[in-house]
Formats: structure tokens, C-alpha cells, sequence
């Protein structure tokens, strides 16, 4: 068993970075995400594993850090929320069209604007639809525990340099901000630079006599060049879309009814299906971990056996869609959630499903 | 066993450190925990709380609107939380600056006068832990040890020394603690 | 015999200048009288010349020359508009024993980049940045640049730069050198054999001082021309720069290890 210790979700995410072998962290300070680079700068990683950290300038150059030194084969990540990702997206854009592998946090804040500094899961779309330009998409991991915090942090380099991919880990200010268990996995040494270079042909790490020369660059002029290389995306997204997803059932075998809820929001609705079953109301939770590739597939299944779907998120209703889009009018599917940073209780949330799913 | 606990009082007052010092003695004892503050602005100075929950199960919800116990150590936290007590749940208090005493008759009640007691014992800033030791008192569900041995593992090295402070504390917080209202 | 002499010529030892085998065979995209050329030469031979091809990697910008890498052959890395110091950073940062530089035009580096400029140069990373100022923007089709002179046209000034409404034409490499940060400062120009060799020797002495050590950041400002954005004959642009650019933004050293040249 590994070490165990209380941490928050932010100082998880740090600690994992360190463990995994991460080569780098390039970042920016913003609420609620600032104990990442606060315990990075005070665990001094560069006097044990040789990991840099570096508070960048703003999030743009953060994100361009993470671009130059991923494109160069190391281990990179960075982290933000709200208004720092919206300025990390043109260098997301650019690293998902020159399929750079790389981890990207977002704890969550509520928004739109500066909005507030509380959780919220308004940034799905944003996340799993593109948010920057172009055709591209990244796996994106929602943890619903500080466990999951550090866990995701190796499956995502896994995962991001399996496809040459940005992977976006969507957490938000509540698993950023609270202390659980944690059981911290091994440490893994940093690649040494012959492995970098073995493992990563296509880096730009010194042109040498017996190679082409390495290029990092989204630009294809040429539109027919450009198309094709769209098509490689796009064929990279459908491997990801048939080998990748992930989600986990709660209750379900039984469940009547089913709540629908990633991150923070499917613990809080843990609690809602046991307040359910007390009073004798059979409620199933469906929590998909990977919100891109979505599990469209396992949803539709359960859209075979249930009665409707709640689907409950801290946001005006952004993941429901794709569960319409699973369930295509089967049965009843409706949204609930609070904003602005207000956090639905599990009560709330049950009324929520008795009133606009089970009915009179 | 659950145990759902909100810790609430003025910033400063060690209401976030007791908490993580619970949540730390529970994980000695192999528990499942959460420790979730409110967090932000108010954080400097105004009203601060946690979230602490202690089971032998998964822990679904870390933010909740009912708790088994209250402890709460200002007038603000006892309007807002008095009434978030389940019935049939504790509630403890520290009887400085409250200006209306809890008068629910469906919870027990108990007060601990930590902020004198922590005075007189001219260790101001170990206030939290005779709280602490109120609460063990009260509801023994973490063993001594793990809460010592959680002690050691929340406080950073350089307050290592401070740590016999605390254990007396803490034993102080147990004997000091007062039934204001019980059920039977 | 005309076969004879150019046969004659091409004999390896009478040869007074080859093609460094690091410039690619591809041919340049850009216009005829354009400084872009020289500039990418000069460093490619530094690069030849110090035998650091296996360990450099340079980023090319957006601009005319976001394909530098089609003509250059090396490593290298396009970034997003303004950025290359933050990629050249990100490089640098986990490969400090890689040679990195980049390459950029005024548009990227003192309008949109000014912020990854100014910091970068702060931090004094250990890395040379190469701007080429020419007054305008020449790939989107000569608008105003933060480098137009006073009273210059373009296609968004097309009644001369205002310096009233519109500001006045930034002199970012006497800025930087102003940072603790930088160890080498210098604006040179490649209009003339003259120029292209002082350039060549300061852009030397910058790849030299990476090589050695870690001294801080090295900025390379070449004072260039756009025949086509100034609409005129390279002949005319070249005398246009020196009797306009040039009194503007005068040619010369600002700061040499790390100390400003009075």
C-alpha cells in the first residue's frame, strides 16, 4: 500500500506530478487552483526529481511553455481556472493541431466573466466541445475525489502521449479545495533524455545526421494537406472514442431511475440516491469519468431499463445535452443544477428528481 | 458508522486546523474522510467552517445541510448552523460571545468554555485543541492516540515542540466540557 | 569553352562561397529584395560553422516567416502569434544544454508578443531572440506595424501613421536592454556585405555565449526592409531604410555583457 495522506485536490494534483515523472509545471496563480504551484514551489522538485516549475507571465505564455518544451518531447503540465483556460485556449488549439502530448487542469469556477471564485461545472462545453478553434478535441478526465486527483494525473500523460494529445483533467473549486485520503502512488523516475528521444521520434530534440529534420506546427497552407491531416485527427478521435471511455455505476443494476453526474456533482448525488432508496425510491448513479469520449453507448443502454434521467450539474445544463443526444427521446431527460457557486444539496437535488422526472 | 460534522467560528480561530486534525486521527484509524472548508474572501478574518466527515464507508456527499454534531464558536456560526443540527444530534459550543444560547430541546447540547480556559492556561492559541478534547469527550469515536498521532501529521516539523501543548490541551478540553441540555 | 570555364569555376577548390548545406533547397518564399533571406543564411551558417546542428532548435513565428522551418534544417517549432519566447522558454527550460533561439518579426514580437518579450528578457532566459523590424506587416499585406514610422503609410494608416491616434513606433530593443535580464543587445542590418557581416558577428557572439554558459537573454534586432508592404523597388526600400529607418532606429550595439554601450 502506498503513503497515505490528507490532502487537498490541488495539492494532489501537485504531488502526482512530481511522482510521475513530470519534467516540467509552467503556470499562473488564480483562485481556486493556486495551491498547485504553491506546493510545487515549496516541495522544490528540481533538487530531487529534476522537475522545473515556473510561474509564467500570464496563462498565455503558461500554455506556450507547455507547448515549446512538449513539443520537444518532456513530461509537461499546467493548471488554471475559468478565465485563465479561456486565454490557454489559442495554445490548446495549436497543440491539439500539432498533436503535442501534454495535462491540462481546469478547477472550475463559477462564470461567465470573472464570475465568482466557488465551484462550478460550467465549463463543459468549453472542454468537450473544442473552446478554442478549429476541429480538434481532447480526452477529458472528470475526478470526483482527491484520490482521483492523483490518479489522473499519470492516466492522463499515459493517455496524452498514447495519442500524441492534449488530455484536460476538468475538476472544479470543490475536489480542488477539500482534504481526503489519499494513497500516493510510487514515484516514477523522469525519462532520461536517450529515452525521450527513443520514445518520442517526432520531437524536436537536435536534428542528428541519421533523421529528417523535426517539425511542431499546425500550419498546412495547402488545403487538400490540411483536410488530410484533419482526416488523421479526426481517425485519432474515433480510436479514442472506441478504446477510451470510461464511467462508473452506483446502484444501477436495480435503479428505476438514474442521476447522471461527473465530478463534484456525482457525490453529491451519491448521497441524493441514498436518500432516495430510504424512501424507497430506486435510484442508480451513472458517472462518466471520460466526458470526452462520452459514454454515449452505456447511457443509451440504461435509457433501456430506466423510467427517466436527472442529469445534475453546477451549470444552466451543458452535460444534458449529451445525454439527450444518447438517450434520443427514449425517455424523459431533464437538467438540474445551481450555479454562480451555489452547491445543489443532496435534498435538492432528490426534489429536483421526484418533481421533474418521477412526477405525481 | 458516519460521523458528519461542521466546525464553525470566526477565521483565526483554528476552526480549519481542528478540522484537518480530525479528518488526520480518522485516516490513523483507517477511515474514510473529507474535510471540506468554505473558502475564499471571507476566509480572511470574517466566518469560517468546514465540512468533516469520518466513516468506515466511501463518503458520497463532503458538503452537506444536516450534520450529526455542531461545534460552533461564534454568535454568527450558532444562527446559521443551529438549526442544520439532525435530530437527535450534538451540538457544542463555546459559551464566549454567544449572546443567544442554543434552545433546541430535540438535540444534546453541551459548552465548553475553551477561549477562558485556553487564557487562564496562558496558551491562547491552542484554544482549538481544548475544543478538540471537548468534542472526544463528547463523542468518542477517534481513539487519543490517532488523534495524537494525527496531531503530528497535520502540524508541520518546525511546531513539532508545540505538540505536548496540545495533548494538554486536548485533556484539558475533556474534563472542562459541560451537559447544557441531554436527552434522554 | 563556355562549358570549360564553368566547369573550371565549379572545381571545388576555386570556390569563394558555397550554400551552407543547413539552408534547404526549397525555394524562398519570400520577395525578391526581401533581408529575410541573408537573415536565415547567417544564422544557418553560425549554426554550420559551429557544428550545433544536432542541438539547436529554433521557433519560427507567425508572419512572413512562419515557414522558416521549410528553409531552415534544423529542429524547429512554429508558435502562435507573439509567443516564441514562451515555447523558446518551455524548451529551454527542461533542455538548458539545447542552443534555442527565435525568429521574429515586429508584429509578433512588439505588438501582440510584447508581454512574452518583456518577460522573457527579464528573466534573462538563457536564449537569443531574433527580430526582424521592417516597419510593417508584410505576409497579412502591409498594415501598420508597432515599428511604422511617424507619418508612414499603410493599409490601416493609409494617410501616414497619426502618433496622436496612433501612437508612436516602439524601440523594444532599447527597452529590454534596459532589463537586468539581457546580456546582449544590438540592432544591425543586412542591406549591405558590410551590415551582413557585423550582423553575422554579433549573432556569433550570442550563439557563443549559450554555448558557454548560462549569461542571460541575447536580442538581435535587424533593421529590414518590405519592398512590396512599402510598395517600392528593393533599390528604393533599401535607401528608403537608410534614410528613414535608420535615423529612427539607429544602428549599432546597446548592450554588451550585460552592460549599456553609452
Amino acid at each position: 500500500m502506498g503513503e497515505l495522506k490528507l490532502m487537498k485536490g490541488n495539492e494532489a494534483i501537485a504531488e502526482a506530478a512530481i511522482r510521475a515523472g513530470v519534467d516540467a509545471y509552467f503556470g499562473y496563480p488564480i483562485t481556486p487552483q493556486s495551491e498547485v504551484i504553491e506546493y510545487l514551489a515549496l516541495q522544490k522538485p528540481h533538487e530531487t526529481t529534476g522537475m522545473v516549475v515556473l510561474q509564467a507571465e500570464s496563462e498565455l505564455a503558461s500554455i506556450n511553455m507547455i507547448y515549446g518544451a512538449a513539443g520537444a518531447g518532456k513530461k509537461v503540465m499546467t493548471s488554471s481556472s475559468g478565465p485563465g483556460i479561456s486565454l490557454m485556449m489559442e495554445g490548446l488549439s495549436y497543440i491539439a493541431g500539432a498533436e503535442l502530448p501534454c495535462v491540462v487542469v481546469n478547477v472550475v469556477r463559477g462564470g461567465p466573466g470573472l464570475g465568482t471564485i466557488q465551484p462550478a461545472q460550467s465549463d463543459y462545453f468549453q472542454a468537450t466541445k473544442g473552446g478554442g478553434h478549429g476541429d480538434y478535441s481532447m480526452i477529458v478526465l472528470a475526478p470526483a475525489s482527491v484520490q482521483e486527483m492523483s490518479d489522473f494525473v499519470p492516466l492522463g500523460f499515459d493517455l496524452a502521449f498514447k495519442y500524441r494529445n492534449p488530455v484536460f483533467i476538468l475538476s472544479d473549486g470543490l475536489i480542488g479545495q477539500m482534504m481526503e485520503k489519499v494513497e500516493l502512488f510510487d514515484f516514477v523516475p523522469r525519462w532520461t533524455e536517450q529515452e525521450i528521444i527513443e520514445k518520442n521520434p517526432w520531437a524536436t530534440t537536435g536534428k542528428t545526421p541519421g533523421r529528417e529534420r523535426n517539425i511542431i506546427t499546425s500550419l498546412y497552407l495547402d488545403p487538400g494537406i490540411q483536410e488530410k491531416h484533419n482526416e488523421k485527427l479526426q481517425a485519432k478521435y474515433r480510436k479514442m472514442k472506441k478504446e477510451e471511455v470510461r464511467f462508473e455505476k452506483i446502484q444501477c443494476d436495480d435503479a428505476e431511475y438514474l442521476i447522471v453526474a461527473y465530478g463534484s456533482s456525482a457525490r453529491i448525488a451519491q448521497k441524493s440516491i441514498l436518500l432516495a432508496r430510504e424512501k424507497g425510491i430506486k435510484v442508480g448513479l451513472f458517472r462518466p469519468i471520460t466526458l470526452f469520449p462520452f459514454p454515449f453507448n452505456e447511457i443509451k443502454k440504461m435509457a433501456n431499463q430506466v423510467k427517466g434521467i436527472l442529469s445534475l450539474e453546477l451549470s444552466a445544463g451543458q452535460m444534458v445535452e449529451d445525454i439527450k443526444m444518447a438517450v434520443n427521446e427514449k425517455i424523459k431527460v431533464e437538467h438540474f443544477g445551481r450555479m454562480g457557486g451555489i452547491i445543489h444539496s443532496p435534498a435538492e437535488a432528490l426534489e429536483a428528481l421526484e418533481q421533474k422526472i418521477i412526477g405525481e | 458508522m458516519t460521523e458528519e460534522i461542521i466546525i464553525a467560528g470566526f477565521g483565526g480561530q483554528g476552526v480549519l486546523s481542528m478540522g484537518k486534525i480530525l479528518a488526520y486521527s480518522g485516516i490513523m484509524q483507517n477511515q474514510e474522510v473529507s474535510w471540506m472548508p468554505s473558502y475564499g474572501p471571507e476566509m480572511r478574518g470574517g466566518t469560517a467552517n468546514v465540512t468533516v466527515i469520518l466513516s468506515d464507508e466511501r463518503i458520497s456527499s463532503p458538503i452537506l445541510t444536516e450534520y450529526d454534531t455542531a461545534i460552533i464558536l461564534n454568535q454568527q456560526s450558532m444562527d446559521k448552523f443551529e438549526s442544520s443540527v439532525k435530530p437527535g444530534g450534538t451540538l457544542i459550543y463555546d459559551g464566549n460571545g454567544i449572546s443567544s444560547p442554543p434552545e433546541r430541546k430535540d438535540i444534546n447540547i453541551y459548552r465548553i468554555d475553551a477561549a477562558d480556559e485556553a487564557s487562564k492556561m496562558g496558551l491562547t492559541k491552542i484554544f482549538n485543541m481544548i475544543v478538540l478534547g471537548g468534542y472526544l469527550k463528547v463523542k468518542p469515536l477517534v481513539d487519543l492516540k490517532n488523534v495524537i498521532l494525527g496531531l503530528k501529521k497535520s502540524l508541520p516539523d518546525r511546531y513539532h515542540h508545540m505538540i505536548p501543548d496540545n495533548e494538554k490541551a486536548i485533556m484539558r478540553g475533556l474534563e472542562i466540557v459541560e451537559p447544557v441540555h441531554i436527552l434522554n | 569553352m563556355k562549358d570549360e570555364l564553368y566547369t573550371d569555376i565549379v572545381k571545388e577548390e576555386n570556390l569563394v562561397y558555397k550554400k551552407t548545406s543547413l539552408m534547404t533547397d526549397n525555394i524562398l518564399s519570400y520577395c525578391p529584395g526581401c533581408g529575410h533571406g541573408t537573415a536565415h543564411r547567417i544564422i544557418m551558417e553560425i549554426i554550420d560553422e559551429f557544428g550545433i546542428q544536432k542541438d539547436t532548435i529554433g521557433i519560427a513565428p507567425v508572419g512572413c516567416s512562419v515557414l522558416a522551418y521549410d528553409f531552415m534544417n534544423i529542429d524547429m517549432q512554429q508558435a502562435a502569434h507573439g509567443r516564441a519566447p514562451a515555447v523558446a522558454t518551455g524548451i529551454k527550460r527542461t533542455w538548458p544544454k539545447k542552443i534555442v533561439f527565435t525568429y521574429q518579426g515586429d508584429g509578433d514580437l512588439a505588438a501582440i508578443g510584447t508581454a512574452e518579450t518583456i518577460h522573457t528578457c527579464n528573466r534573462g532566459e538563457n536564449f537569443l531572440i531574433v527580430f526582424i523590424n521592417n516597419g510593417i506587416y508584410g505576409m497579412t499585406g502591409g498594415q501598420m506595424a508597432p515599428t511604422t514610422l511617424p507619418g508612414m503609410k499603410s493599409s490601416t494608416c493609409p494617410y501616414g501613421r497619426d502618433v496622436d491616434m496612433m501612437g508612436h513606433p516602439l524601440k523594444i530593443a532599447e527597452l529590454v536592454a534596459l532589463l537586468p535580464g539581457t546580456h546582449l543587445v544590438s540592432r544591425q542590418a543586412v542591406h549591405t556585405p558590410a551590415a551582413v557581416r557585423k550582423t553575422k558577428n554579433i549573432i556569433k557572439k550570442a550563439f557563443e555565449y549559450q554555448l558557454k554558459a548560462k549569461t542571460g537573454t541575447c536580442f538581435v534586432e535587424i533593421v529590414s526592409n518590405c519592398n512590396s508592404g512599402w510598395k517600392m523597388t528593393p533599390v528604393q526600400a533599401n535607401k528608403w531604410m537608410e534614410e528613414n529607418m535608420f535615423p529612427y532606429f539607429p544602428l549599432g550595439d546597446i548592450k554588451i555583457e550585460g552592460k549599456l554601450v553609452q
